[in-house]
């Protein structure tokens, strides 16, 4: 299947709200998981973290069906990118999945990722990058986990860009011996979605 | 090959906020999402899950003792970019209702059987032309609670990954001249007739097996493109 040029993309459509079975069955159904929420693999290298939290709808509801990805560097800013698979010399892989629990709660367990260039490669802050799914939603939403108190978000290309009464809403906050990151899909506290 | 992932690929998809489809009211952001340039986070993409695939994990007909009631099916087809180019080794996942448009989901109450033969649940990964093939069967309509008498066309919910991040896609493929096209506001969320029919999987007749299977086609378009754009021919 070659190079023949194609009228354009197939357009997202909603996860809906019966997705668990198939994408995050954990042990409810006869199925198993292609991906789970702890990336922190034995040999990873970076610092354990743990980061929790909820997400809420306009209401302020939990949102109880939702499902989170989260794509991210190593602790040395490598990524297992398409092109190795893996790091060459561990099984991190970066990625992971979990839908929200009836609380809308979710976890998961990392490493804090190293530096990564901008474009211009000028060095951005750790990062996770996340995308949410839900019901409700036409196509999954995109953000970013940076870490609360980190120098180099002071001089974070991405940050930069974000209304700096809105930039908390990307912060993990430490509590107690885990990460807290809190997704609002709309109103006061609305996090902040990148266009990309 | 370096890929790019313009913007404006993205403007076929369906508002955040279509009203039509209620749940969206309430989970659709309000301020306006901020426009970035792509950096490697972006650009690169994870790679595996493969091998979570297993043998017979494309074929939906066979994962329990029995075989499930409904009418069998082959639905095949390409993971293409934006050129057209085939994406190999890439995961493709599905879940889908059964004949009856019961869903085996805890949260589906709707007064059909479930079928013990059926989950409804498959992966498989694109060979290297970025090919894909699952057996499963038609999955039937289904009603909820969007509105009075409020039924969805019936449909495969399909989830693929591309070549990077961005590249991400969740979509539901549907079957032909569903009659409940012209009433189903998530099908009509996407605002362009011509682009929702790119959802339409077709009748394959060429591909169903005599006495055994009919075939549905369905290709699936992700984003990337080359940086220099190819010569047209």
């Amino acid at each position: 299947m070659s190079g023949k040029p194609v009228s354009g993309i197939t357009p997202s459509q909603t996860v809906g709200p019966y997705f668990k079975y198939g994408l995050t069955p954990g042990t409810d159904y006869r199925w198993n998981d292609a991906f789970g929420n702890n990336l922190a693999t034995p040999d990873a290298v970076g610092e354990r973290i743990r980061i929790e939290g909820q997400v809420f709808d306009g209401d302020g509801k939990p949102v109880v069906d939702s499902m989170l990805e989260i794509w991210q560097a190593d602790g040395q800013g490598r990524f297992a990118d398409q092109t190795q698979g893996t790091l060459a010399n561990t099984a991190f892989r970066g990625f992971g999945r979990v839908g929200t629990d009836a609380s809308g709660a979710f976890a998961f367990d990392t490493v804090k990722p190293g530096q990564v260039p901008d474009p211009d490669g000028k060095l951005q802050a750790p990062h996770i990058l996340l995308a949410v799914f839900a019901r409700g939603m036409t196509m999954q939403t995109y953000s970013r986990i940076y870490f609360v108190g980190q120098a180099a978000n002071a001089t974070d290309p991405v940050l930069a860009l974000v209304p700096s009464e809105r930039r908390n809403t990307l912060m993990a906050t430490k509590q107690g011996a885990a990460y807290r990151f809190d997704v609002h899909l709309q109103g006061e506290r609305e996090t902040v979605f990148f266009d990309l | 090959m370096t890929l790019v992932y313009p913007r404006e690929s993205n403007s076929i998809h369906a508002p955040r906020l279509s009203p039509a489809y209620k749940s969206t009211t309430k989970r659709a952001p309000q301020k306006p999402l901020v426009i970035m340039r792509h950096t490697l986070s972006e650009l690169t993409g994870p790679a595996y899950g493969h091998e979570a695939v297993r043998e017979n994990d494309h074929d939906l007909t066979i994962q329990h003792d029995g075989e499930p009631l409904g009418e069998r099916i082959i639905v095949h087809g390409y993971v293409k970019d934006e050129d057209g180019r085939g994406v190999a080794n890439t995961l493709v996942e599905v879940w889908q209702a059964n004949a009856c448009g019961r869903y085996i989901h805890a949260v589906d109450q709707h007064p059909a059987p479930l079928d013990p033969n059926f989950t409804g649940a498959g992966r498989c990964k694109s060979d290297d032309k970025g090919y894909f093939r699952f057996v499963t069967i038609k999955p039937g309509a289904y009603p909820w609670g969007n509105h009075h008498n409020a039924w969805r066309p019936a449909h495969i919910h399909f989830s693929v990954f591309g070549h990077s991040f961005v590249s991400r896609l969740v979509t539901q493929m549907y079957f032909p001249n569903d009659p409940l096209f012209a009433f189903d506001p998530i099908y009509n969320s996407i605002p362009d007739e011509n682009v929702r029919k790119r959802m339409v999987s077709s009748f394959d007749l060429d591909n169903t097996k005599p006495d055994w299977a009919l075939c549905y086609r369905f290709d699936i378009v992700l984003r990337g493109r080359n940086a220099t754009p190819m010569e047209s021919k």
